[in-house]
């Protein structure tokens, strides 16, 4: 109960959540657990099953994409009390970019199967959790539009 | 408001055979006198030294679009309204070298050419509207950071020899801008030509010491009450006879109408082509040319006339801010007749009307700030 | 500020020598330039720009890069993007180019003395806020948190990155670079430079932010500041339009009711909020 209990005040500290009621937080904490990435680890890869969702409590995780024949691509990286990781809401559930710990990074972990599960039943926390999410896709959204744009481009290279 | 006009000298009352003899004496003492001459089917501005080179009896037929001269019995010299042309190209001429520049070993030397005094201008028959651009370019070219001493140069020289309209021409609208069509100030001399009974007689108003100087030389009866009274009521026949008005609240409306889907409507119609911001006597802005010899030994800059139509004209590295026609002539409009009063604390629109003339597809100013306006005051 | 005279005769350029040229990045290069014979050295203040004359091909508005407290080591940082700078890549010491300046609106840096501030910049906009930062540090004990945040398009193309890494090395200043891609060889920031402004930590009722980068990034670089808490009025940017003549008569640069050669290129952004999300304006 302890290890709960801590999790439950992370949660509760973590930006995502600002807000929440007790209730929903509970529900959520139930399907939570704390993980730790050293500097490097690959916390998950493109193709993967979608089961876990992650908030970052300190560290840095990088948004990366793998193109045959080149280097890796870091697209973005994501902060402390920021969150990454949507695959797990809808099917097939598959990670659609590698995560990867730039450095030594703790993470909160939702584990998405469980939190499906209580969504569906729950209709009210389901709505809750989306509301959050849906804010933080489209800034990621935006924030992706904004890096395609290639604003530093020199225009000669046609950017 | 009270007229200058007494403080140099009372006016008086002449014929054509006097006005003849003005315009000779308005060009002793090495001064240039331009004035309306006719060419090529229009009234332009060109050097006049006797009475037979004003165009008598010549009228303009004006319309959005439209410029016609047509030859009648009139017994005017100043019967027609404005022309293409303003006293602009004078004051400012469309093109100006500014410097030039010598190569010398590594580096360069630069020569501000020494510009040959500017010519003493008499400029007769400007026109209320005109010299309330005139005014309105004294404030441009002396923006209270930076002045341009070409500029001031030729129109501290400049004599100013106003007419005061007697009939409208067929785009004017100044009475609306509060620009004329009486001649309030500003000018050295003030003429109004008033057709009676006893044929054309002319009323010389006196606007300042150099006016004085030059009516001291000047036989003539003093006008009397009669007089004065019917050069009055032949400015009100053109102020009454002016088919076009700019709406009230225009400037607010415009300024607040950046977004209205009007400016692409008027973009289907406008053909980017310059000519309203070459003929308007208030626009000015240039461009830099750089042009070097063959040899690369020597270089010089010129200012010459732009427009705020041309794609260059917004041209920041990697592509022009104004794209489209609809901005570009957002652009122009609301400059005029709102972002002038920031900048300047005056309109630059002065209802001369000749923007509306020589569009070649006839837009008119007044009928597109009246369309923003209603569709602001409407949308409220 | 400073007992240099300015320049009198504004559309005639006076003759500098190129006393140092280098590259900062393969498409970005500085000059430092000295007076010739016939020029004297002119104070000028954080923000300010130059009109920079290369013989017989043409001029162009460059910032002042400088240090505004040393204004005889005349810097300017530029990136050869048309043919003005494309030929200007080339010039090497002992070379002379035409200069007139200074000529705008200054960063307001005495003005934010004791306030917090936020500098958010991308690209080569961190050029004409490099005098503002120099002024910051100068005087540092005037002011309260000083937070950099820099965008860059990838870690090759940051500019003045010995300084930014030196600056991030002093405890009194906080600076975090961002760059829109990067490749694994980069443990710092991939992102936006907005999203920068989101994990700062300052007082947003106590803080002045200066911008400069492109409009785009501005644009959502003052939205981020505002959701922060901070208000237009303490948000200056630095804006940028055709400049031909510096003095407000050749028109080019307007930008609504402003002249951005005289009435900026620094505007408080309260002044230009309605216009800025016009376009095309």
């Amino acid at each position: 109960m302890v290890k709960i209990k801590g999790l439950d005040r992370m949660l509760r500290e973590h930006p995502f959540f600002e807000g929440m009621g007790a209730d929903v937080q509970g529900i959520v904490a139930g399907c939570a657990s704390n993980a730790r990435y050293e500097a490097d680890q690959i916390i998950h890869h493109e193709g993967d099953k979608a089961d876990r969702f992650y908030l970052v409590r300190s560290g840095v995780v990088s948004i990366e994409m793998h193109v045959p024949g080149r280097k890796p691509v870091i697209m973005d990286t994501v902060h402390d009390g920021e969150v990454f990781g949507w695959s797990w809401i809808t099917p097939p559930y598959r990670n659609s970019y590698d995560a990867r710990a730039v450095q030594l990074t703790r993470l909160v972990v939702l584990d998405a199967k469980c939190l499906r599960k209580k969504m569906k039943k729950d209709c009210a926390m389901g709505y809750e959790l989306l509301r959050r999410f849906i804010p933080v896709m489209a800034h990621r959204l935006t924030s992706s539009r904004l890096q395609m744009l290639d604003v530093y481009g020199s225009p000669k290279r046609g950017g | 408001m009270v007229s200058p006009v007494g403080a140099f000298a009372a006016p008086v009352i002449t014929d054509a055979a006097g006005l003849g003899v003005l315009v000779a004496a308005l060009g002793v003492d090495g001064r240039r006198v331009i004035g309306p001459v006719c060419r090529d089917g229009a009234v332009v501005y060109e050097p006049v030294t006797k009475l037979s080179d004003l165009p008598l009896g010549v009228i303009d037929e004006q319309d959005a679009g439209v410029y016609r001269l047509k030859k009648t019995g009139d017994s005017r010299y100043f019967a027609h309204a404005v022309g293409p042309q303003s006293w602009k190209r004078y004051l400012f001429p469309p093109r100006q070298s500014l410097w030039s520049a010598r190569r010398r070993g590594k580096g360069f030397e630069i020569v501000k050419d020494t510009p040959a005094p500017a010519p003493e201008y008499v400029f007769l028959g400007v026109r209320a509207c005109e010299l309330a651009a005139i005014n309105i370019h004294d404030r441009v070219f002396d923006n209270g950071d930076f002045a341009d001493p070409g500029y001031l140069a030729r129109r501290g020289r400049a004599l100013i020899v106003a007419v005061n309209c007697t009939r409208a021409g067929g785009s004017c609208f100044c009475a609306s801008m509060n620009c004329g069509p009486r001649a309030e100030q500003g000018y050295d001399l003030a003429l109004t030509e008033i057709v009676g009974d006893g044929g054309l007689r002319i009323l010389i108003e006196t606007g300042s010491e150099r006016g004085a100087a030059i009516m001291a030389g000047f036989e003539a009866p003093l006008a009397d009450k009669s007089d004065l009274a019917a050069a009055r009521d032949a400015v009100r026949i053109a102020e009454e006879g002016m088919g076009r008005k700019m709406s009230q609240g225009a400037r607010k409306a415009l300024g607040k109408s950046l977004d209205d889907p009007r400016w692409d409507e008027i973009a289907m119609r406008c053909l980017s082509c310059a000519n309203c911001t070459l003929v308007c006597p208030t626009c000015f802005c240039t461009s830099t040319k750089d042009l070097t010899s063959l040899d690369g030994k020597t270089a010089e800059r010129q200012r010459v006339w732009d427009s705020c139509f041309t794609l260059d004209f917004s041209y920041i590295h990697g592509g022009s801010i104004r794209r489209g026609t609809a901005a570009r002539y957002r652009q122009w409009i609301t400059h005029k007749l709102v972002h002038w009063h920031e900048q300047f604390g005056m309109s630059g629109c002065t209802g001369c009307g000749r923007c509306i003339t020589w569009c070649p597809v006839g837009i008119d100013i007044t009928q597109e700030a009246r369309v923003i306006t209603e569709s602001f005051v409407k949308g409220g | 500020m400073s007992p240099l005279p300015a320049l009198n005769d504004p559309m005639l350029p006076r003759p500098f020598r190129i006393e140092r040229a280098w590259r900062e990045l393969s498409d970005t290069f500085s000059l430092y330039l000295v007076p010739q014979k016939g020029a004297k050295g002119f104070a000028y203040r954080p923000g300010q720009f130059n009109m920079l004359y290369q013989f017989g091909v043409g001029e162009v508005p460059i910032s002042i890069s400088g240090d505004a407290a040393e204004p005889l080591k005349l810097v300017h940082t530029i990136r050869a993007v048309g043919t003005v700078t494309d030929a200007m890549a080339g010039l090497k010491r002992g070379d002379v180019i035409g200069l007139r300046g200074p000529f705008g609106t200054p960063w307001p840096v005495e003005k934010m003395a004791g306030q917090d501030v936020v500098i958010i910049t991308g690209g080569i906009g961190l050029a004409p806020l490099r005098p503002a930062i120099y002024h910051l540090l100068a005087n540092r004990e005037k002011y309260g948190k000083i937070i950099i945040l820099y965008g860059a398009r990838t870690p090759n193309d940051i500019l003045y990155r010995r300084e930014l890494e030196k600056w991030r090395g002093r405890f009194d200043i906080s600076v975090e670079v961002s760059v829109d891609r990067a490749g694994h060889d980069w443990a710092g920031n991939v992102g936006v430079v907005p999203n920068l402004i989101s994990r700062a930590v300052f007082d947003p009722l106590h803080t002045t932010a200066l911008i400069c980068g492109p409009e785009i990034m501005m644009h959502y670089s003052v939205k981020a500041l505002n959701t922060a808490g901070i208000r237009d009025k303490r948000i200056f940017v630095s804006m940028e339009r055709n400049m031909k003549c510096a003095t407000g008569f050749c028109g080019h640069c307007q930008y609504g009711p402003h002249f951005v050669c005289k009435d900026g290129p620094v505007f408080r952004f309260d002044k230009i909020r309605k216009i800025f999300s016009v376009r095309e304006i």
